[in-house]
């Protein structure tokens, strides 16, 4: 099958029907060792048990970049090729980016209080990272509050492309000011500044979360394309009605 | 396993990722769900996405 052959709804919704089961059971299984390797993970030299914490902030912070990233790319598709189902994915990953850059700000400051001393501080890194966020909630209000479909996907395009403009930001964040945030410790010059022991269970949970990432979003893409079929089946019921009674 | 001084932080953080990912789970299904029973009804209704005059040139 060609790549291009699923840009069909229905070839899409038969795709995801077969890959979704096992996307989960994948999973559940990652975050079944995840987990298993995290709470056995040693302290943190300085800062105790509190680094058990980065394995959810980390993948959360990644997943929360990695989800704008996919509605700017679907962005372009929406913009330039007009494609339905790049809207359709765009308007499934904006919930659930929304969802883990909650996660990794609120983990983030329940990390912070014991280790920095606070709860928050307004420095680069956090505030970009807020910044996304009502990012995202203003992509969700364009979604949600459009009267037209159409003028509200474009919409939310436009905020999805000016929007990435954050994503550098949040990155080198911590490189371009001084900030109370560490540095970057897993990819950077000279490979991972973190131990084996630790970095192994972060990956294996970056891994679980990006499985769950992409279970959420297929089947909320699988949602919004039945949504769309419920919309244009009411609204040719609605014509029938007014046709009939014409 | 000791979770040491600060364990409420981190007994928080993981409670509220689990709470979130369940929540968003629940959000997926249900709303599977809500859409597959509406499809069900307005087929029942014999409404379908194809126009009636589609075939016919």
């Amino acid at each position: 099958m060609a790549l291009i052959d699923l840009a069909n709804p229905t070839r899409f919704l038969r795709l995801v029907n077969a890959v979704l089961p096992w996307l989960a059971a994948a999973t559940v299984i990652l975050f079944a060792a995840g987990l298993y390797r995290a709470l056995g993970a040693p302290d943190d030299y300085q800062q105790g048990a509190t680094v058990k914490i980065m394995f959810l902030h980390v993948p959360a912070a990644w997943l929360g970049m990695m989800g704008w990233g996919l509605m700017s790319v679907a962005a372009l598709g929406t913009l330039v090729w007009r494609h339905p189902l790049a809207d359709v994915a765009g308007k499934a990953a904006a919930p659930i980016g929304a969802a883990f850059t909650f996660i990794c700000l609120v983990t983030g400051s329940l990390w912070g209080r014991p280790t920095w001393g606070t709860y928050w501080v307004w420095d680069a890194r956090l505030t970009s990272m807020l910044v996304l966020l009502l990012l995202y909630l203003g992509v969700l209000a364009l979604y949600w509050t459009a009267e037209d479909p159409g003028r509200g996907a474009r919409a939310a395009a436009i905020l999805s492309l000016v929007g990435a403009v954050n994503l550098p930001i949040i990155k080198f964040s911590v490189d371009w000011w001084n900030t109370l945030h560490q540095p970057a410790s897993i990819m950077r010059m000279g490979g991972s500044a973190i131990d084996p022991s630790i970095l192994t269970p972060l990956l294996i949970m970056t891994a679980a979360f990006t499985c769950l990432f992409f279970t959420l979003h297929l089947a909320a893409m699988r949602n919004e394309i039945l949504r769309r079929r419920v919309r244009t089946m009411q609204l040719m019921e609605a014509q029938r009605f007014a046709e009939a009674s014409a | 396993m000791s979770l040491g001084p600060h364990a409420d932080f981190i007994i928080a953080s993981y409670a509220l990722t689990a709470f979130v990912i369940a929540a968003m789970a629940a959000w997926v299904v249900l709303d599977y769900v809500a859409q597959r029973r509406v499809l069900g009804e307005l087929e029942e209704r014999g409404v379908s996405r194809r126009a009636r005059n589609e075939g016919q040139s």
